[in-house]
């Protein structure tokens, strides 16, 4: 059983790749090891903390809690895949402009679950800001200026 | 996590055959939210894993039957929060599946998945529970349908025999105006698992039915015969007679989140507030059904 491997075909970030995998691996562990995806997290590993999070077919979900092998046909996207060449997302933008990282070990997680809610809600309220991004947790407790974040890049879009 | 076979099937049929060739050593993948994490921890450590989500007959929606709802085995509770039909009839499941976790998690958990995990406090099961949602099985001698209410059997058990799966779960639609809710109590806001979960549902013909998670081995249910409870104007002090009676029905145990005793003072409280938004919305219900004068 230890060399069971499975052929799976997923989209990353618009790229077509075809990989083995073995069943037990995660998404995130697959995206980290194999294709050189860096930029989502774990931490916890157990669907608490949002570090990992990704979107997969338009849907925001923690990739520590797939197996690869599930994710076999989906589109994903990663932190990586939000600039375009070397432009960053208004998100990523607005998250530098309202000084909202710290450490910045839970970033990659707070601006995809962010484009998941701005994607859902353009105009969320404060508090269904704080109900989308409930998923994620940071460390350095910046919560009050990732929020902002989230908002400014709201009201930025809204004036674009 | 330990490696083990995972299995992609795309008909019920083979579902069961591999079911009934694994038995104990097979475990069934819908969400993962549970499992996986159940794995990790080396909780359990399946020799093979049987992947639903590609199985032609499971279906992942919402579907009006006559005189029901029916949510398909595979359907997430993202999907379900967001059915009109599921907010219209049954809104206390959507409160009870609005606090399942995490925005990412309800992306992914299915309500089966969260019945057949069988856990005392799943915030889901008392909604159902009120709403005496049925579950539909299949198995190698075919199908059958169990109530909610005599699904559960103990922590992590279910009725679930060797071979069987749940294929989708049935809500009967309410034949006459009603009210319910549903409350929790946490530690802290956000994403937490419940202390105590409480649904209420209210209905003039039969009365007021309560049913509470993490208060006993499973979740709960409890029919209130005394009609003075749709009173919005009863006495206080014969109200809070009726529900310690309710109270009584648990059984809860201490464990980290809170004290056996705490959480007895605290169904209570939540009994309370469940029947207090379920009596407004009775009322609201009642109001606009009767004709205009
Ligand atoms: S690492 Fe996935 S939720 Fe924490
Ligand atoms: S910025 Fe450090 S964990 Fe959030």
């Amino acid at each position: 059983m230890e060399k069971n491997l499975i052929p799976i075909s997923i989209t990353v970030n618009g790229r077509r790749v075809e990989l083995e995998v073995q069943p037990q691996h995660t998404l995130l562990k697959v995206l980290q090891n194999q294709l050189d995806l860096i930029g989502s997290k774990e931490c916890c590993g157990e669907g608490e903390c949002g570090a990992c999070t990704i979107l997969a077919n338009g849907r925001a979900i923690n990739s520590c809690l797939v197996l690869a092998v599930e994710a076999d046909g989906w589109e994903i996207v990663t932190i990586e895949g939000l600039a375009e060449d070397e432009r960053l997302d208004p998100l990523q933008e607005a998250f530098l402009k309202a000084g909202a990282v710290q450490c910045g070990y839970c970033i990659p997680g707070m601006v995809m679950s962010a484009k998941y809610l701005l994607m859902k809600n353009p105009h969320p309220s404060e508090d269904e800001v704080r109900q989308g991004l409930a998923g994620n947790l940071c460390r350095c407790a910046g919560y009050n200026r990732i929020i902002a974040a989230v908002q400014l890049a709201a009201s930025e879009k809204e004036a674009a | 996590m330990n490696a083990f076979l995972y299995f992609r099937p795309q008909s019920l049929d083979e579902v069961i055959t591999l079911l009934v060739r694994y038995g104990r050593e097979a475990r069934l993948l819908a969400g993962g939210t549970d499992l996986l994490v159940q794995m990790r921890h080396d909780l359990i450590a399946p020799q093979v894993v049987i992947d639903l989500k590609r199985v032609a007959e499971l279906r992942a929606d919402v579907q009006l039957l006559d005189g029901a709802l029916r949510i398909g085995a595979l359907t997430v509770l993202s999907d379900l929060i967001e059915d009109a039909r599921v907010q219209q009839y049954f809104p206390a499941l959507v409160e009870a599946a609005s606090v399942v976790g995490s925005v990412q998690i309800r992306n992914r958990a299915t309500l089966s998945g969260n019945i057949c995990n069988a856990s005392p406090a799943a915030d889901t099961a008392p909604a159902l529970l009120i709403y005496d949602a049925q579950v539909n099985l299949i198995g190698p001698d075919g199908r059958r349908t169990v109530a909610l209410r005599r699904f559960f059997l103990g922590p992590r058990k279910t009725v679930l025999q060797q071979g069987e799966l749940v294929e989708a779960i049935d809500l009967p639609l309410p034949r006459e105006a009603s009210g319910a809710a549903f409350t929790r109590l946490t530690r802290r806001r956000g994403v937490d698992l419940a202390t105590v979960n409480a649904a209420c549902l209210a209905r003039r013909s039969d009365g007021v039915l309560f049913a509470f998670g993490a208060v006993a081995p499973t979740p709960i249910l409890v029919p209130v015969s005394d009609n003075r409870l749709l009173v919005t104007s009863l006495d206080a002090a014969i109200r809070r007679a009726i529900l310690d009676e309710v109270a009584a029905h648990t059984s809860p145990i201490s464990d980290v989140r809170a004290s056996r005793e705490y959480r007895l003072a605290m169904v209570k409280v939540m009994a309370k507030r469940a029947l207090e938004v379920a009596l407004q919305r009775l009322t609201a219900a009642e109001a606009q059904l009767s004709p205009v004068a």
